[in-house]
C-alpha cells in the first residue's frame, strides 16, 4: 500500500470554538423553522461571548424539500439578524458543507469569525419519499425507491460479502443508543427495540430515528479562537469527495470517497481517539469503520451518533460538533468528524480535530 | 396558546426533461424492448448507459446491445410497497447486472416466492411493460429466469422517432404547520383583528409577525394588535390580468403601514380609481365574507399622512 500523502498544511488555524444543537423531537410543529432554530444560535453566540454583528460570515445548510416550499432557508434568516446586511451563504446540504464554506471562507482571511448552523424539520413530510426526488431523475427517482430501500440494498450487499451480518448490524445500533443515554439531546436512548424489518435486511432498529433538529457552530481562526473559547478544536485538515452517480457503478461494501476524504484531511498521519461518523443506517458504520480504517481502541460514536438523533441536514454538522465539544471537555485530543450526504453514503465529508498538546 | 394551525400541503410538478443522445436512445431502446449500453474506453459495458464515463469523466457515445436477462447483485426485501413504486404487491429492490454488462440496473423483482425466493446471484429476465413510452418504467419490473442468456434484438442503437424527452411527474404531501408566531396572526385574522409582535430589543412590531426580529436576531414574543387603519407607503399599477384571480386591471397592489406596526404589508386598495392612489393615502381593511383576511384596503376619507410619519417604512 503506498503511503498516504501529507495533508496540506492550512493557511490558517482554523478551530470550531462554540456548538450547540436542539433537543431533537419526533415532531416540533408548534415551532417555525426559525423558531426551532433561534436558540441554538443565541447558545453558541453566548458561550463566546460574540454578538451577531461581530460574525465575519455566516453560512447555513438546509433542504427546501424537507419544508415543501421554495427559499425556505430565507425565513430561518430571521433568527441571525440579517439586517443591516450582512456576509451570508447558504448550500443545499448539510451543514457539514456549510462549515466547509465556512472554513475556506477563513482561510482567505476575509474573515475571523463565522457562524455556521443547520437545521431540518421532517415532521411536515414523508422523508423516506421526500429524498427520492434527490436521486436521478431520468433511471432511477421515477421508481420511487425510498432511503431506507436503498440502504438495504448496501447492507445486503455487506453481508453477501461477510463483512456483517444481521446480530452485528443489531449490535451497532444498541451501542450506539446505549451510547445516547449520556446525551440529554438524543431522540432515542437506551434500550430500543431492534424492531421488524423496515426493508430487509434492514429492522427498524437498524434506521435513524425520523426527527426535527438544529445545530449551529462557530468558528474562529488564530488568535481569535484561543481568546473565544478554553480549548478550541483545531480543524487540521477538511476534505469532501463523490462517489460515481450510479448505484450500480459503485461497490457498495467500501466507500473509496470516504477513504480519499480522510487521507486528504490528514486522518491517517496519526491515530485519531474518537471518531464522529454520520452513519444513519447500521450497516454504514461498517463500511465507514472499514474505509477509514478505524480500529477498536477508537471510540466510535460516543454521541450515539445518527442513529440516536438523525435531523437530516444538521446530522452531519452536529458530528463536526459533537467532536469538538468532546476536545473543549479534554476526553478527546484528537477527533475525526464525518458527514454524508446522498443515498448509501454517496458525498462524504472529513474533518479531523485536534485539542492543543496538554 | 392558541392551537398551533396545520393544514395539508401538497407540492406536485411534472419536471420536463430533454436528454442528451446516450439517454434517449437507451430510453427510445427501451420502448422498444432493446436494452442498450455504452461502452468505455476500458472496454467495460455500463448499464444503464451514461454520458460521461464516472472514472475519467470522458465523453461515452459507444452503444451497445446487452441481453434482457441477467444476475442480481443486491437486493432487498419491500414488503410494503409506498406510492408510486413500480409493484403495488411485496416485491425486492434489486440491483442486476445485466448479461453482457459491467455494472448494475436498479429496478424492482416481482417475486411470488417471497423473500427466501430471492438471493444475490439468481437469475432473472426483464418483463416489459404492455404499454412503453420510453422511460425506465418500460421495465414493467424482473422476474425470476432460470434460463440462458437471452438473444440479443441485434439493435445498433439507432431508431426512428428518438424519444428526446421525459416528463417526470412527483407529488410529496405535507402537513404544514406555520408555527407559533404565524399561527396566533392566522387566528387574530379569523376574528378580523391583524396582530404583530414587539421585538424586546429595538421595540420594533413586525406584520406579519415571524416570531423573529430579522435586525436583532432575537425572538419576538410581545403581542401586539396593530390598525385597522394604515397609510399607503407605496404602491404599483397592475395592468395585467393574473390567471385566476377575478380582479378587473387595472388595479393598485400598495404597501400599507398599518397604526402601530413598524412593517408595511402588502394588500390590494379598492373603491377609489386607481390613478387616484396615492403615497400618504389612508386606509382601512373591508374583510370578505368568510375569508380569513382582508379582501382589499380602501380609503378612510382622513386627510393623507405626512411623509415624516412613515418615510422610514417605505
Ligand atoms: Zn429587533
Amino acid at each position: 500500500m503506498p503511503a498516504p500523502r501529507s495533508a496540506p498544511r492550512p493557511l490558517r488555524d482554523i478551530a470550531v470554538v462554540a456548538f450547540a444543537q436542539t433537543d431533537h423531537r419526533r415532531t416540533s410543529d408548534e415551532l417555525s423553522e426559525v423558531e426551532m432554530l433561534m436558540p441554538v444560535l443565541h447558545q453558541v453566540l453566548a458561550q463566546t461571548g460574540l454578538r451577531t454583528s461581530d460574525i465575519g460570515f455566516t453560512c447555513s445548510g438546509s433542504t427546501d424539500y424537507l419544508a415543501g416550499r421554495a427559499f425556505s432557508f430565507t425565513m430561518a434568516l430571521d433568527g441571525v439578524g440579517a439586517w443591516p446586511p450582512i456576509s451570508e451563504s447558504h448550500v443545499e446540504m448539510d451543514g457539514a458543507w456549510a462549515l466547509y464554506e465556512a472554513w475556506t471562507k477563513l482561510l482567505t482571511g476575509d474573515a475571523d469569525t463565522a457562524l455556521v448552523y443547520a437545521y431540518g424539520k421532517s415532521s411536515p413530510g414523508s422523508v423516506r419519499d421526500v429524498l427520492t426526488r434527490q436521486l436521478d431523475p431520468y433511471y432511477v427517482a421515477p421508481l420511487w425507491p425510498d432511503s431506507v430501500a436503498l440502504a438495504a440494498l448496501q447492507a445486503q450487499a455487506l453481508i453477501d460479502a461477510g463483512d456483517t451480518d444481521e446480530p452485528a448490524l443489531a449490535a451497532v445500533a444498541t451501542r450506539s443508543r446505549a451510547a445516547a443515554t449520556d446525551n440529554s439531546h438524543a431522540q432515542l436512548r437506551g434500550s430500543v427495540p431492534h424492531g421488524e424489518y423496515a426493508v430487509r435486511p434492514l429492522r427498524t432498529g437498524d434506521c435513524p430515528p425520523i426527527g426535527d433538529g438544529a445545530a449551529a457552530v462557530i468558528l474562529a481562526a488564530g488568535e481569535r479562537a484561543r481568546e473565544l473559547c478554553e480549548r478550541p478544536a483545531w480543524i487540521r485538515g477538511i476534505d469532501h469527495r463523490i462517489e460515481a452517480h450510479g448505484l450500480g457503478v459503485r461497490d457498495l461494501t467500501d466507500s473509496p470517497s470516504a477513504r480519499l476524504a480522510a487521507e486528504r484531511a490528514g486522518a491517517f498521519e496519526r491515530p485519531v481517539d474518537t471518531a464522529e461518523l454520520h452513519a444513519p443506517f447500521s450497516s454504514q458504520e461498517v463500511v465507514l469503520r472499514k474505509a477509514l480504517r478505524l480500529g477498536d481502541d477508537v471510540d466510535v460514536n460516543p454521541s450515539g451518533g445518527a442513529l440516536a438523533a438523525h435531523p437530516i441536514m444538521a446530522a452531519g454538522l452536529i458530528r463536526i460538533g459533537e467532536a469538538a465539544a468532546r476536545i473543549g471537555r479534554g476526553d478527546s485530543d484528537r477527533a475525526l468528524a464525518h458527514a454524508t450526504s446522498g443515498p448509501c453514503l454517496q458525498q462524504n465529508l472529513v474533518a479531523v480535530l485536534e485539542g492543543d498538546p496538554r | 396558546m392558541p392551537e398551533v394551525l396545520k393544514a395539508p400541503l401538497v407540492v406536485e410538478f411534472p419536471f420536463t426533461r430533454s436528454l442528451g443522445p446516450v439517454q434517449s436512445a437507451f430510453l427510445t431502446g427501451l420502448r422498444e424492448r432493446v436494452v442498450l449500453g455504452v461502452r468505455t474506453a476500458d472496454g467495460r459495458t455500463l448499464v444503464p448507459p451514461v454520458e460521461y464515463d464516472p472514472v475519467t469523466s470522458e465523453e461515452l457515445s459507444e452503444l451497445v446491445e446487452v441481453a434482457a436477462t441477467g444476475t442480481v447483485t443486491t437486493w432487498a426485501w419491500n414488503h410494503e410497497p409506498r406510492r408510486g413504486q413500480p409493484l403495488d404487491r411485496p416485491f425486492a429492490w434489486v440491483l442486476v447486472r445485466l448479461d453482457g454488462a459491467d455494472t448494475g440496473l436498479l429496478h424492482v423483482l416481482d417475486a411470488p416466492g417471497g423473500p427466501d425466493s430471492v438471493h444475490t446471484g439468481m437469475r432473472v429476465r426483464v418483463r416489459w411493460a404492455g404499454e412503453r413510452s420510453g422511460a425506465i418504467t418500460d421495465i414493467a419490473c424482473f422476474e425470476p429466469h432460470d434460463e440462458a442468456t437471452a438473444e440479443l434484438a441485434g439493435s445498433d442503437g439507432r431508431f426512428e422517432d428518438l424519444v428526446t424527452g421525459i416528463v417526470a411527474p412527483a407529488r410529496l404531501d405535507y402537513t404544514y404547520s406555520p408555527g407559533r408566531a404565524q399561527s396566533a396572526y392566522l387566528h387574530a385574522l379569523a376574528e378580523r383583528r391583524v396582530v404583530g409582535e414587539r421585538c424586546p430589543s429595538c421595540r420594533k412590531v413586525y406584520v406579519p409577525p415571524r416570531g423573529a426580529c430579522p435586525t436583532c436576531g432575537v425572538a419576538t414574543s410581545e403581542r401586539v394588535e396593530v390598525g385597522p387603519r394604515g397609510t399607503v407607503t407605496t404602491y404599483c399599477i397592475v395592468n395585467i390580468k393574473a390567471k385566476n384571480l377575478d380582479i378587473e386591471v387595472p388595479y393598485v397592489y400598495a404597501h400599507i403601514a398599518l397604526d402601530g406596526a413598524d412593517l408595511a404589508l402588502h394588500g390590494r386598495i379598492g373603491g377609489i380609481p386607481y390613478d387616484q392612489v396615492r403615497m400618504g393615502l389612508r386606509v382601512e381593511p373591508v374583510w370578505s365574507d368568510g375569508g380569513g383576511h382582508p379582501d382589499h384596503y380602501r380609503p378612510t376619507g382622513e386627510p393623507d399622512a405626512d411623509y415624516e410619519t412613515y418615510k422610514e417604512l417605505l
